[in-house]
C-alpha cells in the first residue's frame, strides 16, 4: 500500500505541476529565460469575451456558374462560325447547350468540340426530322472542381484583404461546400471591416455608348449595350446622387491584369485622395491599345457595377497606369486600394450570418462569469466542508485540484474560452464534487454497517467506482456530441465540460483517495470525520 | 460515529407512489409536447439563432423609456419589432424576425433611426446578431439531429452495461426531463436560443449521470434479491439508500448554477435558468420514473 501510495501522489504532483506552469502565462509575463523554456500562450479568448465580428458568408456559385457559362456559349458559337459550322439553332440549357445542325456537318462539329472544348462532354443526339439535335454537357465534376475552386479562391483574396486591412488572430476557413466563415477578435470598426470583405470588387473598364447616349432616355436598350448608374459626388456639399449611363457590354479590359493600386493625394482635384492603378505586360498593351482607338471618347471604370468615372480620353496612355478618382475618403480610397491589390473574389458573397460583440459587452461578461465562478465556487465549499466535515475539506481540495487541471488543459489544449465555457466550468465545481459525494455516502454507509474506517474507505471507494465511471461516460458521451454540433460558443461549454469531468474522474480516485491513504497510514484513526 | 444528514434512513415507497408521480409526468409532457408543436410551427419565442433576422443589444447612457423606442422604430418603417428592457439596466435587445435580403440593411436602418430620434440619450450597440433565414434553418435541423444523436447513443450504453428495459427507462426518462424543460420555457414565454439546446443537451447529460447512480445501485441489490417477488422492495431501498447522495449532488449544483443565475449577467441568465429548473426535473425524473419505469416493464415482460 506505502508503494502505491507513493506512486499515486507523485502521478498527483506531477500533473499539479505541469497544470500550474500552463496555467501561468495567465497570471504573469512571461519574460526571457521562462519564456524561452515554458509554455506563455494564455487561455485563447472567444468573439464573445473579446468583442469582435463573426461573418458566415455564402457563394452566390450559381451566379458564378452561369457566367462561365455563357462565356463557353458565345466562344462556342465564335468557334462554329470560324470553322464554318453552319448551325440551325443553338440554345443553352441548364448545364450546357444544345447545337442543332446537318447530319453531315456532324464530324466537324464533334471535331471542333473535341479539340478545343474539352470540358464539353457529349451528352447524345436525336434526329428531328431532316436535323440533328447535338447536346454537350458540362459534367457535373467539372462544375464541381469549379466551384470549389472559386471558393478556395475567395478564401485566398478574403485572407489577402484582411491582412492587408491589419487585423490580429483572425480566423478565415472554409465551411461546408459554398460558405466562408471569418472571425475577426477585437476589432473597432466594424461596417468598414463588412464592406471590405464582402465586396466583390470586379473592376471593368468599358466603353460609353457615345452615338446612342445622347438619344437614350430610358426604355429598351439597344443591342450589346447596358445601363448602369453612374456616382456622382458632388464636390461642396459631400452628397452624392447618380445617374444612369448608357455603355457597351463587352468589358475592354478587367480588374484581374491589375498588379498594383495605391492611394495617392493631389492631382486633378487637389488634397483629394484617388487610387492609382498599375496593370501588368498584357494590361499596359490592352490599355495602350483601347486608349489609342478611342482617343475623344469616355471610358467608364466600374466597380462592381457602379460606374465611379467616365472620363474622356484625352490621349493615348502608354505604361500601363491609370487612376480612379471618384470623390473619395481617405479610407474609402484606402480600402478600395485594398480590394484591388487582393483582387476580384469570383463570385458574389452574401452575408447570411453576422455576430458583432462590442469590446464592453465582452469585458462585462468575464467580469460577471468570473464573480459567478468564485461565489458558485465559495458556495459549495461551504457546503461541503459544512457537511462532511473534515473528509469535506479534502473534497474541496480535490475541488481545487480539478479547477488547476482543467485550465492547465485548457491552456495547454489551446482551447477558446467562451461565456458559456466559463458556465462550464461553474456547473463541473457543481457536478464535480457529485463523485465525491458518491464516495461519502458510500462509506456512511459502510460505516453504519459497522466496519472500521480502513475497511470501509476501502469498500467504499470501490464500490462507488462502477457508479462513477458510469455516470461520467453517460455525460460524456453528451458533451462529445455537443463539441461535434456546436459553433463557437457552445464548444466553450462542451470543451471545458468534457475536460472537466475527465479530470473529475482522474481526482476522485487517484487524488482524495491519497490523501485518505496518507491519513490512514499516519494516523490509523478509530473514527473518521466525514 | 455521527454525520449530519438532511435525510435519515427514509423508507419512501416510491414504487408506490409511481401513479401519482406518473400524473405529474403526464401533464408536464403534454406541455412539452405542446411546446414543441408550437415551435414546429414558429409560434414559440424563438431567437433569431433559428428563424433568422436581427437582434441588437443595445445601451443608452439615458433612461429612455420602451415605448418612446418602439414609437421611434415603428415611426422609422421597422415592422414586426419586439424589444424587451433588460431589468436594472439602462440596456435593451432590439428584435426583428424580417430575413428578406436586406437583413443587414435592417442593422444600419435601426442604429440610423435611434441616432436620429433620441441620439442624446447616448445610443450604443453593444452587440448585434444577424441570421439569415436559411442558417436558422440549418442550425433547427443540426439541433435536432445532435439530440437525437445523444438518445440513441445513450440508449446503446445503458443497453450495453444493464439490459435493455433499463436502457430504455432511462432514455424515457431523459426524453421527459427535455420535453418538460421545453414546457417550462414555453410557458415561461422565455427566448429558446443555441443556449438553451447547449442546456438541453446538458440537463440530458446530468439527468441520465443521476439515472444511473439509481439503477447501478438497484443492479447492485438485484443481485442479493432472493424471490422475484421483492423487485417493489429492492427498488424502494436502492432508491432510498442513494437519495440523500442524489440530494447532495442536486444541491451543490444548484448552489453553482444559481450562482451563475444571479450574477453572470443576462446572456447566461436564460442558459443557468434553464439548467436550474432542468436539475430539479432530473433529480425528481430519477427517482418517481426512470425506476418505477423499470418496475412496470419488467412486470410486463414476465
Amino acid at each position: 500500500m506505502l508503494k502505491s501510495l507513493k506512486l499515486r501522489v507523485i502521478l498527483v504532483l506531477i500533473f499539479l505541476v505541469v497544470s500550474i506552469v500552463f496555467c501561468l502565462p495567465n497570471v504573469v509575463e512571461m519574460k526571457g529565460v521562462w519564456k524561452r523554456y515554458l509554455p506563455s500562450d494564455k487561455i485563447h479568448l472567444g468573439l464573445d469575451l473579446k468583442g469582435g465580428m463573426h461573418l458566415l458568408l455564402e457563394m452566390d456559385t450559381s451566379k458564378m456558374m452561369e457566367n462561365v457559362l455563357d462565356r463557353k456559349f458565345s466562344n462556342f458559337k465564335d468557334a462554329m462560325i470560324r470553322d464554318g459550322i453552319r448551325f440551325l439553332g443553338l440554345s443553352k440549357k441548364e448545364n450546357g447547350i444544345s447545337v442543332v445542325i446537318r447530319p453531315e456537318q456532324k464530324d466537324k462539329l464533334y471535331n471542333l468540340a473535341g479539340k478545343e472544348f474539352t470540358d464539353f462532354k457529349a451528352g447524345g443526339q436525336k434526329t428531328e426530322g431532316e436535323n440533328l439535335v447535338v447536346d454537350f454537357i458540362f459534367s457535373e465534376k467539372d462544375m464541381n472542381h469549379l466551384r470549389e475552386n472559386a471558393v478556395n479562391q475567395a478564401l485566398e483574396t478574403i485572407r489577402n484583404r484582411i491582412d492587408q486591412f491589419g487585423v490580429t488572430e483572425p480566423v478565415i476557413v472554409k465551411q461546408g461546400d459554398n460558405q466562408i466563415l471569418v472571425q475577426l477578435p477585437g476589432i473597432k470598426d466594424p461596417q468598414r471591416a463588412l464592406e471590405l470583405i464582402g465586396r466583390t470588387a470586379q473592376l471593368e473598364f468599358k466603353l460609353v455608348d457615345e452615338e446612342n447616349a445622347a438619344r437614350y432616355t430610358g426604355g429598351p436598350v439597344p443591342d450589346g449595350d447596358e445601363v448602369l448608374s453612374l456616382k456622382i459626388r458632388n464636390r461642396e456639399t459631400g452628397i452624392v446622387t447618380t445617374a444612369p449611363i448608357l455603355l457597351k457590354k463587352q468589358a475592354l479590359l478587367t480588374g484581374e491584369l491589375l498588379t498594383d493600386a495605391r492611394v495617392k493625394i493631389g492631382g486633378e482635384f487637389n488634397n483629394e485622395p484617388y487610387v492609382a492603378i498599375e496593370f501588368n505586360a498584357e494590361g499596359s498593351r490592352i490599355f495602350d491599345k483601347i486608349t489609342a482607338e478611342n482617343v475623344g471618347k469616355r471610358i467608364a471604370i466600374i466597380l462592381d457595377n457602379t460606374v465611379y468615372s467616365a472620363p474622356v480620353v484625352k490621349e493615348r496612355i502608354s505604361g500601363g497606369k491609370a487612376s480612379i478618382t471618384g470623390g473619395f475618403t481617405m479610407d474609402e480610397a484606402k480600402d478600395l486600394a485594398i480590394v484591388l491589390r487582393a483582387g476580384a473574389l469570383p463570385a458574389p458573397v452574401k452575408v447570411v450570418q453576422n455576430i458583432t460583440i462590442g469590446p464592453t459587452l465582452g469585458q462585462d461578461s468575464i467580469r460577471k462569469g468570473v464573480t459567478a465562478a468564485v461565489v458558485g465556487a465559495i458556495l459549495v465549499i461551504l457546503f461541503m466542508v459544512v457537511y462532511y466535515r473534515f473528509s469535506g475539506v479534502i473534497a474541496v481540495i480535490a475541488l481545487f485540484l480539478n479547477l488547476l487541471y482543467l485550465l492547465g488543459a485548457f491552456t495547454a489544449l489551446k482551447a477558446t474560452m467562451t461565456l458559456p465555457g466559463i458556465a462550464g466550468i461553474i456547473l463541473t465545481m457543481g457536478m464535480g464534487v457529485d463523485s465525491n459525494v458518491l464516495i461519502f455516502e458510500r462509506i456512511r454507509e459502510e460505516l453504519r454497517l459497522g466496519k472500521t474506517v480502513r475497511a470501509a474507505i476501502d469498500s467504499g471507494y470501490e464500490k462507488a467506482w462502477v457508479t462513477i465511471f458510469d455516470s461520467h461516460i453517460t455525460t460524456l458521451i453528451t458533451t462529445f456530441i455537443l463539441f461535434i454540433f456546436g459553433t463557437g460558443p457552445i464548444k466553450g461549454f462542451a470543451v471545458t465540460l468534457s475536460i472537466g469531468i475527465i479530470v473529475n474522474l482522474f481526482t476522485a480516485v487517484f487524488g482524495s483517495k491519497a490523501v485518505f491513504d496518507w491519513i490512514l497510514l499516519k494516523y490509523k484513526p478509530r473514527s473518521l470525520s466525514i | 460515529m455521527k454525520f449530519i444528514e438532511i435525510v435519515k434512513d427514509t423508507k419512501i415507497d416510491f414504487v408506490g407512489l409511481r401513479n401519482k408521480a406518473f400524473v405529474i409526468s403526464a401533464i408536464l409532457c403534454a406541455l412539452g409536447i405542446f411546446a414543441f408543436i408550437m415551435v414546429s410551427l414558429g409560434k414559440a419565442n424563438l431567437s433569431v439563432d433559428f428563424t433568422g433576422g436581427v437582434q441588437i443589444h443595445a445601451r443608452f447612457e439615458q433612461k429612455v423609456d420602451i415605448g418612446t423606442l418602439r414609437g421611434v422604430l415603428l415611426a422609422g418603417g421597422i415592422k414586426d419589432v419586439q424589444i424587451q428592457e433588460i431589468s436594472g439596466t439602462k440596456e435593451f435587445l432590439i428584435k426583428t424576425k424580417s430575413s428578406s435580403s436586406a437583413e443587414q440593411d435592417i442593422q444600419k436602418t435601426i442604429d440610423a433611426i435611434i441616432k436620429k430620434e433620441i441620439g442624446d440619450k447616448g445610443f450604443q450597440i453593444l452587440a448585434s446578431n444577424m441570421v439569415g433565414a436559411t442558417v436558422g434553418k440549418a442550425l433547427k435541423r443540426d439541433a435536432l439531429i445532435a439530440m437525437a444523436i445523444s438518445f440513441i447513443c445513450i440508449i446503446i450504453y445503458i443497453a450495453w452495461r444493464f439490459t435493455f428495459i433499463f436502457g430504455l427507462a432511462a432514455t424515457v426518462a431523459t426524453f421527459h426531463d427535455v420535453l418538460s424543460l421545453l414546457g417550462v420555457f414555453y410557458l415561461f414565454n422565455m427566448e429558446m436560443n443555441i443556449l438553451f439546446i447547449t442546456a438541453l443537451l446538458t440537463i440530458a447529460g446530468y439527468s441520465l449521470t443521476d439515472t444511473v447512480v439509481v439503477f447501478d445501485r438497484i443492479r447492485e441489490n438485484m443481485s442479493k434479491m432472493k424471490s422475484k417477488k421483492d423487485f417493489a422492495d429492492v427498488i424502494n431501498k436502492s432508491i432510498n439508500s442513494v437519495l440523500s447522495r442524489t440530494l447532495i449532488t442536486s444541491i451543490t449544483t444548484l448552489l453553482a448554477v444559481g450562482a451563475i443565475l444571479f450574477l453572470g449577467g443576462k446572456t447566461l441568465f436564460d442558459f443557468s435558468f434553464a439548467l436550474f429548473i432542468g436539475v430539479l426535473i432530473g433529480t425528481y425524473s430519477s427517482v418517481f420514473v426512470a425506476s418505477p419505469l423499470v418496475f412496470l416493464w419488467r412486470k410486463k415482460a414476465r
